[in-house]
């Protein structure tokens, strides 16, 4: 990953990558800069028996073993401005590679062990009776499915009405202030969420109180700032020739936002809306506060504890009870359905923008 | 998207002079929506500050630790800071080299992709990350730590005795580190691809090199982007739960050791730890550590957006 191409000219932007090339080639040739990499890795293989080294180290050396061979080589054939050149790219590849390893690392983990209870049990039992081996996450699941569904009931209509207000009725003052209040709502802790959600419950229903409903309010507080501004920036693409054209019709402009306006934007919305979905479903710790876990089935979001699967995961992790392998083995499967889960919807966000598109010639 | 003007003044014009029933109900809807996040923001810090004014007005023998509601604070506002600290400084270079990867040195192609590819890690949900910190990360770092107590412990931070699980501060910040590292370089890129390619064609034309051409166009004209997004993360790395509270071994207070077991909690992490099992007021002492979270966070996210913003309008003059 980290030997890519170091010299392969690939100049972002529109800048002609032309006479840089020749100039390149001209000089050292491609070659040379893959054999430094060759080079050092088989330098390091060698020493691979006096150091005891591991795989992880072995890339490591080899990278910095490397990068500092092609910046003497270049330094002492092209000069210290091109070595200088090419020791900033070995390092941004570097970096970029660097930032892979815990991306496929944490996805191969996950995988590997969460795949031992991806089995029928597990989304169809619930922990009710459960003492080591079996048991599922069908109760974790549908709290999971239910929360969701409402938060999104509760952050749709007020994201995107209030992205409407932002962009077609709002100005001056007001506007600049939700603007920039919408912005620092996407920046309150997960946690501090909840914990608002626990107090405006607590001081009317008294303390200790968990509910489902309690923790749809928690993630409507994360979660509508993202459809906000995801919507703001869909509608704010609408061509202003369409609702010019709908005017002159003499159609109002409520009508006009819903008939013309919105129905243009869909994709967009329908992509932001499914984004804030996948950023909420895997929030634990306000669900952790105002949820709490049990072992039954509840799908009454309005009476007493419910489960949902990340907090069934961290539960499972946390406290596995003797022996700890089982509840183990069922913490990573739910850690595993998470991914599946925020993962799909992603994909299924890429999958509306880029089918359902508006066909304006934007 | 910033150059579409979307709200000119014909079509207000048209609305005040005919006004429906429809339009004036629609409105009103709309503006209620805008109002109601205003009032959620300041429902949130008031609900906040009712709860915790027991904590506040209690007695300090009342509070967990028996040393005041500051006493019990001070260590988790630190521990907070020292690894939002610590994902900061790891992430900012990694999340601008990234940028830079991905905005002028991938293959046009494959950028797109490889961007959505560090996107995908915010995507991951947090406690899949403190599964992967504790499972994964923390055991492979243990060797690097008593590695670090052996040669570099005469630095106070290194000093030691290493943790034999790896679960330390350190592993805690390189986690969040990850965390945060794609709200950075997403912003970093977005400012990155705004540098006009005329100050850039300039640079390439007068003889430089890419990296020279970076140096010179695209990190001035982006060094306010840079900074308000880090600022983001940070704000994003402050708030984070599930991953410190099952990644870092919390034991003992204030203590500027990374690599031992006995570390500061963070103010989330605490609350996420403590509050299932609390009552009374315990759970205000908590929901005062909340608070104080919240105007941390609140404090580091308004500085970033101004930040931000004012680059916006900077660059909406060009």
């Amino acid at each position: 990953m980290s030997q890519i191409s170091t010299a392969s000219v690939a100049t972002g932007g529109s800048a002609p990558s032309g006479p840089r090339r020749s100039e390149r080639t001209g000089r050292l040739p491609n070659w040379a800069l893959w054999a430094c990499f060759a080079g050092a890795a088989v330098v390091v293989g060698a020493l691979w028996p006096v150091f005891d080294l591991n795989i992880a180290l072995f890339v490591l050396y080899t990278v910095v073993l490397g990068t500092l061979a092609v910046y003497l080589l270049t330094r002492t054939t092209e000069g210290s401005r091109r070595a200088t050149d090419r020791l900033v790219t070995c390092l941004v590849v570097s970096a970029f590679g660097l930032a892979m390893v815990p991306l496929v690392s944490l996805v191969w983990e996950v995988v590997s062990r969460g795949a031992a209870r991806l089995d029928g049990e597990f989304f169809s039992s619930s922990l009710v009776g459960i003492v080591g081996e079996g048991g599922g996450a069908y109760h974790a699941i549908m709290g999971t499915l239910i929360i969701t569904a409402l938060t999104t009931l509760i952050s749709v209509p007020i994201g995107l009405m209030t992205a409407i207000f932002l962009v077609e009725y709002a100005r001056g003052r007001l506007k600049r202030a939700i603007t920039f209040m919408v912005d620092v709502m996407t920046g309150i802790p997960s946690i501090v969420a909840g914990l608002f959600a626990y107090a405006l419950f607590a001081i009317f229903l008294g303390p200790g109180i968990r509910l489902g409903i309690m923790g749809a309010i928690a993630l409507s507080v994360l979660m509508i700032p993202v459809v906000v501004r995801s919507a703001e920036e869909v509608l704010k693409l609408v061509p202003n020739e369409l609702r010019e054209a709908s005017y002159a019709l003499g159609v109002p402009k409520w009508r006009t936002i819903v008939k013309v306006v919105i129905p243009t934007a869909i994709a967009g919305l329908g992509t932001g809306v499914t984004l804030a979905i996948a950023r909420v479903v895997g929030e634990t710790a306000p669900l952790l506060i105002t949820l709490g876990i049990t072992n039954a089935t509840n799908v009454n979001a309005f009476d007493s504890r419910m489960a949902t699967l990340p907090v069934y995961a961290y539960y499972q992790l946390t406290q596995p009870g003797v022996p700890p392998q089982f509840a183990t083995d069922r913490a990573w499967t739910a850690a595993l359905v998470l991914i599946i889960l925020v993962m799909g919807l992603n994909v299924v966000a890429r999958f509306i923008s880029r089918f359902f598109a508006p066909k304006s010639g934007r | 998207m910033s150059s579409t003007r979307t709200t000119p003044p014909s079509p207000a014009g048209t609305g005040r002079s005919v006004r429906r029933p429809g339009d004036r109900v629609f409105a009103g809807t709309a503006k209620g929506a805008g109002i109601l996040i205003l009032v959620i923001l300041a429902g949130v810090a008031a609900f906040l500050v009712v709860e915790a004014v027991p904590a506040l007005t209690a007695p300090a023998e009342d509070i967990p630790g028996d040393r005041g509601l500051a006493g019990y604070i001070a260590p988790l506002v630190f521990g907070t800071l020292l690894a939002a600290v610590i994902a900061l400084l790891v992430a900012t270079p990694l999340a601008v080299a990234i940028a830079l990867f991905i905005a002028y040195y991938a293959p046009r192609r494959m950028a797109q992709g490889l961007g959505y590819l560090v996107d995908l890690l915010a995507a991951i949900p947090s406690i899949v990350y403190g599964f992967w910190g504790i499972f994964w990360l923390a055991p492979k770092l243990v060797p690097f730590y008593e590695w670090l107590e052996r040669r570099l412990g005469f630095i106070p931070l290194f000093a030691g005795p290493a943790s034999t699980t790896g679960r330390t501060m350190l592993t805690a910040g390189l986690v969040l580190a990850v965390m945060i590292l794609p709200i950075v370089s997403a912003i970093s890129r977005e400012v990155f691809l705004q540098v006009p390619s005329l100050h850039r064609e300039a640079a390439l034309a007068l003889g430089a090199t890419r990296w020279e051409m970076i140096r010179m166009a695209v990190l001035p004209y982006g060094r306010s982007g840079v900074i308000g997004g880090s600022m983001l993360g940070l704000g994003r790395a402050l708030g984070e739960t599930m991953a410190v509270a099952i990644v870092l071994s919390v034991s003992g207070g204030i203590t500027f050791n990374l690599i031992s077991s006995g570390n500061p909690s963070t103010i989330a992490a605490n609350i996420a730890l403590e509050f299932p099992e609390s009552s009374g007021i315990d759970i205000n002492t908590l929901i005062a550590s909340g608070l104080a979270l919240f105007v941390i966070t609140l404090a580091v996210n308004m500085l970033a957006r101004a930040i931000v913003n004012r680059r916006a309008d900077f660059s909406g003059a060009n």
